[in-house]
């Protein structure tokens, strides 16, 4: 049985068509990130998961039940929001227990559940304090203690890590991995940062446009992206993507005619105006590109060191170029370097569908 | 100026480094710049426009009569009375009641909070309903009342008249009442709304997702965290209904004036002598009430004006 099911969602604001004809099933227990730029519908998608928002057609199920007219405190689940959204005037423990107090649960067990979710999001020493005297961090595991003291099927989060430094989100972030493993819940969690969705997810579905382009896996997401929006969203630096003709197996963009050999196709070989995409990390360098089916040499314009690596720009077949570098290789502007690729590694778009050929 | 030349004094003085020269540390000012000067007395020019007819008043009224004729408006009392202030109070008479100003306090009193109350209360559930539950033709709803407050309330007088007669209030304190609430109602929902819209809508999901209703989300949520808004609501009522004079005069009996238009009975009575002291000790109690309210409530009532610039 599926844990959440979406089925024919539309949503319009009046003449504003926001999702259209959305159709997703969630496994039990899987966690399932929707990535995209802001305005693109997943914050409004979660919000129709969670009831926050009336949907124009369609409907939601979860756990098999069909709560599209039911009231959010009746779906099972637990939401987290990026503003955090803590009752300001309640004590942290006020927070954690509004919800159970809204249900009318024993005392005792809502000091139980209080008491647990503390325990497990070491929010113990917070109890009796107020959201003011908090940090961030600490606000957002008060959120998220919310929305676990409520013993849910589904917690859905709204861009949680949002509003955190640097370095918080990156611990949160591997709080929520943890939490996810030992909860085993259902979660759906929204972001436009696709490190958070390449870390977290289990599969990930990419929105444009109130439409999802692509769902999948990490890595089915990063390496076979299905068209050439996707592959320019993931990916940082960003995927390179070269101009051309595929035509008899081969691709040729200015004075570079390379062979396509090895690469997948989705249907029957294509030919015709193609984007080659090639990630900037498969580039390969020195001695190893020497051993690469593509191999050309190209001359440093400009170099980005960001420590670990280094980025460098060039031309490639007449088009702007960029490519990784190990951080510990020294390069200069107008040094000359050989630089390698597999085409069986890079991916194949159509010029005017721009889908994955 | 001392200020000035001594620390340019420091600057000249040599030193042993360089870094030891040159402007350090805060930028020395001068206490009588022209700036200064200029809002400083335009500060004390306005303070004294506005005190100076409080002062003519509470001297006056603390003077006898034979004092006043003597003609110096703005000197002391060489003799301090509270006579005056007494019979204001107690015995200055108006038609055929001569118990003063104190029968027109209390009626005032009970117009005054039942209307305010009432008022807060249904304009912020109103407020909180436009601005957070976005029911069908809550636009529409809001253009009418907003609209509503633009109507000069002289037009509206005289079908009043025939409402209350009609249902029997006319000539009532309880009518008074519901016209005040009525009257209060544009501005206080167009106030509650637009604090209600302020507070960020994620706080309502969430209590939404913890199952809270309309009431629970209003009263656990809402009422907590806008108690400036309330104040703010709260002094505007108060002034507005206790100063009120047109509304006092058309819907009441003399036995049931408020103060304003007693006070009113009181110093325009054309019959005997002028007591300027008992005229003046009775206009500064009818004032006192939203006196009291303005300074006791002074520091709510900015934060609850300046609320929807800052964040929660």
């Amino acid at each position: 049985m599926n844990s959440v099911e979406i089925k024919n969602l539309d949503l319009s604001f009046g003449t504003v068509e926001v999702l259209s004809d959305l159709n997703l099933e969630i496994a039990e227990g899987e966690f399932l990130v929707l990535l995209g730029s802001s305005g693109c519908g997943k914050s409004t998608l979660l919000n129709c998961i969670a009831g926050l928002l009336d949907v124009t057609d369609g409907q939601i199920f979860i756990n098999g039940n069909n709560v599209t007219w039911a009231e959010p405190s009746d779906r099972g689940i637990g939401m987290v929001f990026q503003s955090y959204a803590l009752y300001p005037q309640m004590t942290v423990a006020g927070n954690l227990s509004f919800g159970l107090k809204n249900a009318r649960m024993p005392k005792a067990e809502i000091a139980n559940r209080v008491a647990r979710a503390a325990e497990v999001l070491q929010i113990e020493p917070l109890l009796k304090r107020k959201p003011g005297a908090l940090s961030g961090g600490q606000r957002q595991r008060v959120a998220i203690g919310r929305a676990l003291v409520r013993d849910v099927d589904v917690f859905l989060f709204d861009e949680p890590l949002s509003n955190l430094d640097a370095k918080l989100r990156a611990d949160l972030r591997v709080e929520i991995k943890r939490l996810h493993h030992r909860l085993k819940n259902t979660m759906i969690y929204v972001t436009h940062d696709q490190v958070e969705a390449m870390t977290l997810a289990d599969r990930i579905a990419i929105m444009k446009d109130g439409a999802i382009q692509q769902l999948g896996s990490p890595d089915e997401i990063y390496n076979r992206p299905r068209n050439k929006y996707v592959a320019d969203f993931i990916g940082s630096p960003a995927m390179n993507f070269l101009d051309g003709v595929i035509d008899g197996g081969q691709f040729r963009s200015g004075d570079m005619t390379l062979p396509m050999t090895g690469y997948q196709y989705q249907g029957a070989a294509p030919s015709g105006p193609a984007f080659m995409g090639v990630r900037p990390e498969n580039v390969a360098t020195g001695d190893v590109a020497a051993a690469m089916p593509v191999t050309s040499e190209v001359e440093v314009e400009l170099f980005e060191p960001m420590g670990a690596d280094t980025l460098v720009w060039t031309t490639l077949a007449g088009q702007p170029f960029h490519y990784r570098l190990d951080g510990q290789v020294k390069v200069t502007v107008g040094e000359t370097m050989s630089i390698g690729f597999d085409p069986a590694r890079a991916s194949f778009f159509d010029k005017s569908t721009e889908n994955r050929h | 100026m001392d200020d000035l030349t001594s620390s340019a004094a420091l600057a000249g003085k040599p030193s042993n480094t360089d870094q030891m020269t040159g402007p350090r540390g805060p930028k020395p000012r001068r206490r009588f710049s022209r700036r200064n000067i200029f809002i400083y007395g335009t500060l004390i020019v306005v303070a004294l426009y506005y005190a100076l007819p409080l002062y003519v008043m509470i001297v006056t009224s603390l003077k006898g009569m034979p004092e006043i004729r003597l003609g110096n408006v703005f000197s002391p009392p060489v003799e301090i009375t509270f006579q005056p202030w007494v019979k204001a109070w107690a015995e200055a008479c108006t038609g055929l009641n001569c118990d003063g100003l104190s029968r027109g306090f209390w009626n005032s009193v009970r117009i005054l909070i039942p209307s305010v109350a009432l008022s807060i209360a249904i304009a912020s559930v109103n407020g909180y309903a436009l601005a957070n539950w976005r029911f069908k033709g809550a636009d529409t709803f809001f253009t009418i009342l907003i609209v509503g407050a633009f109507i000069p309330y002289q037009v509206m007088i005289y079908p009043i008249v025939i409402i209350l007669r009609e249902i029997g209030l006319y000539g009532s304190l309880t009518g008074l009442v519901l016209v005040h609430s009525v009257f209060g109602m544009p501005i206080l929902t167009l106030l509650f709304r637009n604090y209600f819209t302020s507070v960020p809508e994620e706080l309502f999901k969430a209590a939404r997702v913890d199952g809270a209703g309309f009431w629970g989300i209003y009263f656990r949520i809402m009422l907590p965290m806008s108690l400036p808004i309330f104040v703010v609501a709260m002094i505007l009522q108060v002034t507005g209904i206790w100063n009120d004079f047109l509304f006092g005069v058309v819907y009441t009996r003399p036995d049931t004036y408020p103060m304003t238009v007693q006070l009113n009975n009181i110093v325009n009575s054309v019959q005997g002598v002028k007591e300027y002291n008992v005229n003046m000790a009775a206009t500064i109690l009818t004032g006192l009430v939203p006196l009291v309210i303005y300074f006791a409530s002074g520091k709510l009532f900015v934060r609850g004006i300046a609320a929807g610039a800052v964040k929660g």
